[in-house]
């Protein structure tokens, strides 16, 4: 298993966003984790991700140990085994976050060159490399404010996948794009799960979660209440909460 | 060669050599203040309030005072205070430093907050070390974003080096204030004036510049 994370809690000035928390990730799977805004998905992620830390539970990733229960208080590793971790770990953001004084290009190239130390040379070529297959290459010295935010969710997804991460988590990359530039991400995130790439992905899009995801994850409150197969989530749905969030989806979807 | 019984070509190379003064002044306040600023703007981000507070604290009390006054108290007061003093010079590059660094931290600590959190994030997940995160990612970010104020404060800091005129320094200011006192003339403070305006506008035209070089992309 890739990523093990067993009973997390985390609690923001007293509201508990996630109540033990289980779910575990293997390699070459799709996991996508659906739900309402504010039950939990994306601290989840941040906390896998260690842009937060958890208060209380066990993650693993690539078999190396992130936090441990010791005497019911949750320990993290050494600050060098976090950073190995961080680096079998890539996360891409809802708004992006490229780095608006680097071209296209640079962008993906630096952090190979200042955090995996590759020599330049190198680091061009993965960047070309993943430029071309993501369908940019003619945009390499644009930066990225002169990008769609398709283009420049395509762009961070390159710099995420050139530093080889191990899993790729994705937190909700197509909210802050309109349904034609949603299209061209879904399109690249989908290419990566047939070539087997290890990928956990919080969305709201219920039909790209269906057709991609192996595993599906319903959350809400801060609890896994539902998880299964797409098949068993979406067709043949137990609990009632999912029912009432995935019928309520439907008709949004059908009003807009 | 003589304007309003005003000897200029007596004059000329004293003010020329106030001019030094002013530059002097200016180029070390730079040298010092910038770096100072920045730790000031680091310290006043600083969750910790034993140093986010005095720094609070030493930036109003010099941002609240005239420079006059605080030049005045770094030349006399030490000695007063610790039976010691500081050079003329040395004093007012001190008052100057401390006095703009105070300005430059609010400044500086303005750009570093206007930086989104998701820069931050971004370079923490791709595994950039904190030292790395602040020169590569967020500096050039906020040099570009504090450009146009620093302009501004540069441009009064060539004007407030006049003010070294009270602890007797012989700036620009002071040396043609006393030449028009002498020839009974205003045409060495009007030189002055000019040279002062020659001087701001290198300033300007050097940050038109620099804006121009730190801009990426369509913006």
């Amino acid at each position: 298993m890739l990523v093990r994370a067993e009973g997390i809690k985390k609690s923001f000035n007293g509201t508990e966003v996630l109540k033990e928390i289980s779910l575990g990730v293997e390699e070459g799977e799709v996991v996508a984790i659906i739900g309402p805004s504010g039950s939990g998905k994306s601290t989840l992620l941040r906390c896998l991700t260690q842009l937060e830390t958890v208060d209380e539970g066990n993650i693993v990733i690539n078999e190396k140990e992130l936090v441990t229960m010791q005497k019911d208080k949750a320990v993290y590793a050494k600050s060098a085994i976090q950073h190995q971790i961080r680096m079998d770990t890539g996360l891409v953001f809802q708004s992006f976050h490229l780095f608006p004084h680097y071209s296209v290009k640079k962008n993906i190239m630096d952090p190979q060159i200042r955090v995996l130390k590759r020599e330049k040379k190198e680091a061009e070529k993965i960047a070309g490399n993943l430029l071309a297959k993501l369908n940019l290459s003619d945009r390499a010295d644009a930066y990225p404010n002169e990008l769609s935010g398709g283009q420049q969710q395509r762009v961070a997804i390159a710099r995420a996948l050139a530093l080889n991460p191990k899993v790729l988590f994705f937190d909700e990359p197509t909210s802050a794009l309109d349904p034609e530039l949603t299209g061209e991400v879904l399109k690249v995130i989908k290419e990566l799960a047939k070539e087997k790439m290890t990928m956990v992905i919080v969305t709201h899009e219920m039909a790209f979660a269906r057709d991609v995801a192996d595993h599906v994850i319903f959350m809400d409150e801060g609890t896994i209440i539902e998880e299964g197969t797409p098949e068993e989530v979406f067709g043949n749905t137990e609990k009632e909460r999912t029912k009432v969030f995935l019928k309520r989806y439907l008709e949004n979807a059908w009003e807009s | 060669m003589k304007i309003n019984n005003v000897p200029i070509d007596l004059l000329l190379p004293s003010m020329l050599e106030a001019t030094g003064m002013v530059l002097k002044i200016f180029f070390l306040t730079i040298l010092f203040a910038v770096p100072l600023g920045f730790l000031v703007a680091l310290g006043r981000r600083s969750k910790c309030v034993f140093l986010s507070g005095p720094i609070r604290v030493y930036q109003l009390i010099f941002r609240g005072t005239p420079l006059m006054l605080q030049l005045i108290f770094f030349m006399y007061a030490p000695y007063y205070l610790f039976d010691f003093s500081f050079g003329r010079f040395q004093a007012c590059i001190l008052a100057f430093v401390i006095n703009y660094a105070a300005y430059f931290g609010e400044i500086f600590r303005g750009g570093i907050d206007s930086i989104p959190v998701g820069q931050f994030e971004a370079a923490k997940v791709l595994g950039y070390s904190k030292v790395q995160t602040f020169f590569r990612i967020i500096l050039p970010q906020v040099a570009k974003c504090v450009t146009p104020a620093m302009g501004n404060e540069l441009m009064t800091l060539v004007k407030d080096t006049s003010l070294a005129q009270v602890i007797s320094v012989s700036e620009l200011f002071n040396v043609a204030f006393n030449a028009g006192s002498r020839y009974f003339s205003t045409v060495p403070i009007i030189i002055a004036g000019i040279f002062y305006l020659i001087m701001n506008t290198i300033v300007e035209m050097t940050f038109k510049r620099l804006e121009k070089k730190l801009q990426y992309g369509g913006r």
